[in-house]
Parts: C-alpha cells; sequence; structure tokens
C-alpha cells in the first residue's frame, strides 16, 4: 500500500483535496440571470443541487456562482415570484 | 455465550448486534428475507442502536450504504436474487471506491421463468463486481463469516466489500442450534475508516478515473483481493482462538480425503449433505472440498490438492451458459486430473441423497463432461 500512495493512486481514487480548483460553469447551455424581482426568499439556494446560489444579506438578492452553475434552471422554476429568467450562455 | 435455535437469517442478524453498523439500508419485499426483518425489530427495540434506512429499492439500499460509508460509518445490507441484480451497477462503485460495506445474500435464482428459491445464480453473475464472497455452510458458519468480514474487509490492506453468501431457504429460513456470543471480546477493533466527510478538510469523492489513471486503480483492487487470501486466512485462526471454531484455512475446508482417490468440489450448504452421506454410506474413497471464499479463489491450495487425486467433480448450483458451472470452468485450469460437471438444484430443486451418489460414480469413472443433475429432457441434445 505504501509503494501505491507514492505513485498518487490514493486507494479508492479518493482525493484528499477540494474539488473547488475544478470548476464547472463551462458545462452550462442555459444561463439563469437573478433579475430585479427577486425577495431575497432563498428558495434557490435550497434547492439548487450545486450549492452555487447564496441570498446576499446586503442586498437581499440571490447570487449565482458561475463557476460551478451548470444551468439545470431548477432555480427558475422553483421561484415562486418568477424573478428568474434564462438566456443561451455564449 | 448463549445457544439459541435460530434460522440463518437470524444468527446473521445476532451477528450484527455485536458487530454494531451505524447505517442499516434495506428494501423490505421479496426477495428479502428475514435478516432485516430481525435487524428492524432490534432497532424499534433499541437493543441495536443502528441509523435504519427503509428505501425504495435495493439500488438505493446499496446507494444508501455507499453514501454512508463515504461519510466513514459502518454498514450493512442484505438482499438476494434480482434484489442483487437491481443492485449491480452500484456494487462496483462501492468495491471500486474501496469501502469496506458487508452484505448478506441469500443465494436464490434470477428470473425468468420467475423463480424465488434457492441457487447460485444471483452472487455468480456478481462475480466480477470486485466483492469478497464467501459461502456458509451453516447458520453458526453465517454468524461467525459476518463477524469475520467485517474484520476482513475494514483491514487497511484490504478495503474491498464481502458479500456473505448463505443459500436461500436452506440457511435463511432453517431452523438450527447456534452459539450466539455475548460480546466480540476484542475481536473486531472499532471501525477506523480511510475515508470520511470532515467539512473543515474537504476531499473528493466519486472522482473521475480517467484514460491516465483508471486501469491503475483496477490493479490496486486486483492485488488487495489477492492479499485478501492470506487476511482470510488470519482473521479464521484468531476467530478460533477467541471463540473456539474454523472452517478449514479460511477459505477451504477440507472433510473425508485422507484415504480417498476421489474429490468432490461444492460450496455452501449442500456440502453439510454431502458430509452426511460419506458419513452415512461409509465412503472412504471420495473426499470433499468446500470452497468457502469464491473471491478471492484460492488458487494454490486447489492446485495442490487437485493433483493429488485421480479424478475430481463439482457440483454447482449455477450455470454459465456456453460453458458449464463458474465453478468448474475456474477449476479446470488448475489440474490436467479430469474434471466432471454436475449442475443441479437450480430453481430451489432438492439435490438427494441418490443424485450425490449418483455423482460419486460419474467421478470414480473419470468422466470429464457436464451434466444436468436428474434432469428431465427427452432426447438428445447433441450439441
Amino acid at each position: 500500500m505504501n509503494d501505491e500512495k507514492e505513485e498518487k493512486f490514493n486507494i479508492g481514487a479518493h482525493v484528499y483535496e477540494s474539488s473547488e480548483s475544478n470548476k464547472t460553469g463551462s458545462w452550462r447551455a442555459f444561463k439563469p440571470i437573478v433579475t430585479d424581482k427577486c425577495i431575497g426568499c432563498g428558495t434557490c439556494e435550497k434547492t439548487c443541487p450545486d450549492g452555487t446560489i447564496k441570498v446576499n444579506p446586503k442586498t437581499k438578492k440571490a447570487e449565482i456562482d458561475y463557476d460551478y452553475c451548470k444551468g439545470c434552471l431548477i432555480c427558475m422554476n422553483v421561484c415562486p415570484v418568477k424573478a428568474i429568467e434564462k438566456e443561451i450562455e455564449k | 455465550m448463549v445457544k439459541k435455535v435460530v434460522e440463518a437469517s437470524q444468527a446473521i442478524a445476532e451477528a450484527l448486534k455485536l458487530c454494531k453498523p451505524a447505517v442499516i439500508a434495506a428494501y423490505p419485499i421479496t426477495p428479502q428475507t428475514h435478516i432485516v426483518e430481525h435487524l428492524s425489530q432490534m432497532v424499534a427495540d433499541g437493543d441495536l442502536k443502528s441509523e435504519y434506512i427503509r428505501v425504495e429499492s435495493e439500488h438505493s439500499a446499496m446507494s444508501a450504504c455507499f453514501g454512508a460509508a463515504c461519510a466513514g460509518v459502518r454498514t450493512f445490507t442484505a438482499t438476494a436474487s434480482q434484489g442483487l441484480e437491481l443492485m449491480h451497477e452500484i456494487l462496483h462503485i462501492v468495491s471500486g471506491s474501496r469501502l469496506p460495506i458487508v452484505m448478506a445474500v441469500a443465494n436464490r435464482a434470477v428470473s425468468g421463468p420467475i423463480n424465488i428459491w434457492n441457487d447460485w445464480s444471483d452472487a455468480m453473475a456478481a462475480r466480477d463486481c470486485g466483492w469478497i464472497q464467501l459461502y456458509c455452510e451453516t447458520a453458526q458458519e453465517a454468524l461467525d463469516t459476518v463477524i469475520q468480514a467485517y474484520k476482513i474487509s475494514e483491514n487497511h490492506e484490504i478495503l474491498l466489500p464481502t458479500m456473505v453468501c448463505i443459500d436461500g431457504f436452506y440457511l435463511s429460513h432453517t431452523y438450527e442450534p447456534v452459539d450466539v456470543p455475548d460480546s466480540l471480546n476484542g475481536f473486531l477493533p472499532d471501525y477506523d475508516p480511510v475515508v470520511s466527510i470532515d467539512m473543515k478538510n474537504p476531499i473528493t469523492q466519486g472522482s473521475f478515473g480517467t484514460p491516465p489513471h483508471f486501469q491503475e486503480f483496477r490493479e490496486q483492487q486486483y492485488h488487495a483481493m489477492n492479499r485478501a487470501k492470506r487476511v482470510i486466512k488470519q482473521t479464521n485462526k484468531e476467530f478460533a482462538e477467541k471463540f473456539g471454531r474454523s472452517y478449514g484455512n479460511g477459505l477451504i475446508e477440507t472433510y473425508n480425503i485422507d484415504k480417498a482417490k476421489h474429490i468432490i468440489i461444492s460450496l455452501g450448504s449442500i456440502c453439510g449433505t454431502i458430509k452426511y452421506l460419506l458419513e452415512k454410506d461409509n465412503i472412504k474413497d471420495v473426499g470433499l472440498v468446500r470452497i468457502k471464499s469464491f473471491r478471492p479463489f484460492p488458487e494454490e491450495e486447489l492446485r495442490e490438492i487437485l493433483n493429488e487425486y485421480e479424478s475430481v467433480g463439482v457440483l454447482e448450483k449455477a450455470v454459465t451458459l456456453g460453458i458449464g458451472g463458474p465453478v468448474w470452468s475456474e477449476l479446470r485450469g488448475l489440474t490436467s486430473k479430469p474434471i466432471a460437471d454436475f449442475i443441479g438444484g437450480l430453481g430451489g430443486r432438492d439435490i438427494t441423497l441418490d443424485n450425490i451418489r449418483e455423482v460419486f460414480d460419474k467421478i470414480r469413472s473419470s468422466d470429464t463432461g457436464v451434466h444436468w443433475l436428474g434432469s428431465k429432457l427427452k432426447g438428445d441434445y447433441d450439441d
């Protein structure tokens, strides 16, 4: 097992660091856009499967981290005031 | 130590009461067995402090165990037949992620036609999923093997999941006297996970293995499975020291082989019937080799034994269409001695004493063919 470690093939292919450096936003086909209609209720934050949405406590608006958002548009579909729109990713 | 008259399903549940898995996930309906029924009762009664997750399918049962094992706790599930088929893809993910999950499989046929009775088709079809497979002969052995399985799987040199295979109905639903230990008496150390969830030190589990890396991870599993032979033998020995019971050398068990000229090889509970017949008929020229560990396959031990005898026969409750029986096809490469194959007991058909007497006669005649025990098909099958 020691020699396996030296070659950096961690047992079970587990990687002993965060996957934060692996940005996945480029997978997006559609880009969700938060408009001024946002009431900061946090529904999208709770339902985002990748944890890329946070409600900014100062502005009380949802903010999307486009480094990781993959454009699944669940946020757009769950928004109770239809504050999230989509556009085609360029 | 308390002697209880229980079915193997309850014997396994009693073993888990001692091993204390943190998470048990199971799907409760057919082809599920009483194992998880007993476990859910223990949890409900407060006798077992496990998180019991009643999931909506076997695929989810194994997925829940996978998630819990990733989080760093001891886990358990049980299944059989179609249930094992449904969790098939997760079996690979668990072993590839090197998570030491232990699962009881009450071996049953796989449909169709629809059949829920005993044979080994389910586990044999899962042969190449990277799980250790240990086949038990008795309810006592089932209890003892579950305890050993955690010790083997969780060994940091191994880190492979284990299936504890018991014959459906013949063991799972049959009552036998079983010694239930009061405690494990230090035999099984606390689970020391290699990976766990730590919010302060995030790691990545379930990562990609791209072409430059993937093959090496399989190669590591291959070596770990080979190392498991030594660890299984060692664990069998340590278990004997603590509890006074052992099963051959842990990988195989021999019976009546000293004066024998011929060998019959089999797995599981039918070996009890074979032992009974050898004694009842006072047979000296046939000896039994019971394979307990089908994965890893005890190649060295079997090669040594097979070459000492005139002829060999395999009695097995599974078939791999296009070759013969899965056990027979593995053994043929180990010796130049005649090896015959006897496929029987499929879908729960009884293998009778007369069937086994027939098998002995065929082995004595140095037969090398594939035979279907008690076939009712008429006419020639000249294939």
